[in-house]
């Protein structure tokens, strides 16, 4: 599922160890958005900051939104019954992460990784 | 000194824009003549050129013949530059003239002035040429001051580009040995970490590491932090992921000579040290390391 | 892609050969505890060398499979984790602690062989 999103990553040159945590990062918010929301989209760009290039990856949805965003955050919890790492595991894999959800309106997570 | 790399570029970035906004029509014929004026003197201007580099105390860490060899090279160049408008020959010349000198000691200001000094030479010899006319020299002039611009701007970027690739090399090159990953025994990795760890070197550190374990088979890594005096939360908490990401490979990491400081470091992200194999001292650590590759470790009294 | 599971003596070598979806790992924990039921085995050695992500629900999908072979008295190795497919995992927060890993195929069998001779004494 990650494979093209993964070839934009390449293109962009990051080191294979940084494409392995890029994919993992897309992975986990595309789990997110079928379990919770059911559909939603993903898009990814590259950026350009002051003195460096990265890729933006923009996970949204408009499924039923999460109440607590700070408890969802935290490792271990979730409503699923999972393992609650998706979300705190794609903060560690990311070098920026912002999340904005309103409940019953949707969900929408940016991260970034800047190339080293 | 990276500061004044930097500065040296943006420089001939302008003289670059400038080159834009004088171009003229009657260029082309004009280029031809200087090129020509520059065949017919080519010795007598190459030996001038290297009289005034010798004589501003430039490229001291060469021969004379090997700057007269160089300068002929790059004369060369710069002629075959001004005649075909293509720069691809010069910039191959400045990479690997940079390739030359660089090791030698050369620095930025010393290219960057011996261009200048050629771009001097020969607008000189064009006052000489066209004393009498003084519409034509302007013309020429305004011709030749362009294309000597970017020719200079083209061996100064390649040279400081060079020197930078060479630079990043060698840190590489430093880092790599800063953190060996020593095969000491069959299955066994030590790694001994001296000196500040920063989270970018921590990063280096876990893939070779990990990398390491792979190439050598490794079932056991003892990681030696006894060269470490601090670590910040990061940098602890990189360490906790490469222990772990270890085993996930299939090896199990001995931390040995973890300070006090570092051990509250450890403490205080949480990490519960009793789940870590930990031995005070290297050579304690090594002992518990074959004891799990199951060698017998006989005390060394009892050895004798 | 479906994982291809090998019979070697006692053990069963299950090999991934490249990207999993969640249906091949369903596919793949329901193929194993058959096998290992069917077959009695005593180990079973899942290969993911050519695995190359490793999300959440694989890696909880491998812990599962590991327990429940587990409770049919068998043991797990899971080898050939690539480093930064590990490295990957632990920032993740899936360390698999409770499931035993080797290095590649070799020592996955040794560590089995190891096991079923300490049974024996
Ligand atoms: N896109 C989303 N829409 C609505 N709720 C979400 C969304 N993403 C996450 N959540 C909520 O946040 C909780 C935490 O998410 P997280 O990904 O960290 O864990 P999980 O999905 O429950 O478990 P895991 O990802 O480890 O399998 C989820 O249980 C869910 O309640
Ligand atoms: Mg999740």
């Amino acid at each position: 599922m990650a494979a093209d999103e993964v070839r934009v990553a390449i293109k962009l040159g990051f080191s294979s160890g940084d494409i392995t945590l890029i994919a993992t990062a897309i992975s986990e918010l595309a789990r997110n958005i079928l379990s919770y929301a059911r559909q939603g989209e993903i898009l990814l760009r590259t950026v350009d900051g002051s003195n460096r290039t990265g890729i933006l990856i923009v996970a949204s949805d408009e499924g039923p939104g999460i109440s607590d965003i700070r408890q969802a955050l935290r490792d271990g919890f979730s409503t699923s019954g999972s393992l609650g790492m998706g979300l705190p595991g794609v903060r560690r894999l990311m070098d920026e992460f912002e999340i904005t959800s309103e409940p019953m309106h949707g969900t929408t997570v940016k991260v970034k990784k800047w190339k080293q | 000194m990276v500061r004044k790399r930097n500065e040296d570029v943006v420089v001939f970035t302008q003289n670059t824009t400038i080159e834009a906004t004088e171009s003229n029509q009657t260029a082309p014929r004009l280029l031809r003549e200087l090129v020509a004026h520059l065949r017919q003197n080519r010795t007598p201007l190459r030996e001038e050129w290297v009289r005034r580099i010798t004589e501003a105390q430039l490229l001291t860490a060469m021969s004379k013949p090997e700057i007269f060899a160089e300068a002929t090279s790059v004369y060369d160049s710069y002629v075959v530059a001004l005649e075909t408008g293509t720069f691809e020959a010069l910039q191959n010349y400045a990479r690997s003239l940079s390739e030359r000198i660089i090791p030698r000691g050369v620095e930025t200001h010393e290219v960057i002035g011996i261009v200048l000094l050629l771009r001097d030479v020969l607008a000189r010899s064009l006052f000489a040429k066209y004393q009498g006319n003084f519409e034509e020299l302007n013309r020429i002039l305004d011709a030749y001051e362009p294309a000597a611009n970017r020719i200079a701007n083209t061996v100064a970027v390649g040279f400081v580009q060079e020197r930078e690739r060479i630079i990043r090399q060698q840190q590489e090159a430093i880092r790599e040995l800063s953190t060996p990953v020593l095969p000491v025994r069959e299955r066994l990795l030590i790694l001994p970490i001296i000196g500040v760890m920063d989270p970018q070197r921590a990063r280096q550190l876990t893939e070779q590491l990990l990398h390491g374990i792979r190439t050598n088979r490794a079932k056991v890594v003892v990681i030696d932090t006894t060269g470490v005096a601090a670590m910040d939360g990061t940098v602890a908490n990189h360490l906790v992921l490469t222990v772990q990401a270890s085993r996930l490979l299939g090896a199990t990491v001995i931390v040995t000579g973890l300070s006090p400081e570092i051990a509250q470091t450890l403490v205080t992200i949480g990490v519960d040290l009793n789940k870590m194999n930990t031995a005070g001292d290297l050579q304690g650590g090594i002992e518990q390391a074959e004891r799990l590759l199951g060698y017998k470790v006989i005390p060394i009294a009892e050895a004798s | 892609m479906e994982v291809p599971i090998l019979k070697q003596g006692s053990y069963l070598i299950a090999t991934v050969q490249g990207a999993l979806t969640d249906a091949d790992l369903l596919e793949l924990r329901a193929a194993l505890l058959e096998r290992v039921v069917r077959m009695r085995s005593q180990g079973v050695i899942l290969d993911l060398t050519a695995l190359d992500v490793m999300d959440s629900f694989a890696s909880r999908t491998i812990r599962e499979i590991a327990d429940m072979i587990r409770l049919r008295g068998a043991a797990t190795v899971i080898v050939g984790i690539q480093p930064e497919v590990a490295f990957a995992m632990v920032q993740l927060g899936l360390t698999l602690e409770e499931v035993t890993t080797a290095l590649d195929l070799e020592e996955g069998l040794a560590y089995l062989n190891q096991k079923s001779k300490e049974a024996r004494i």
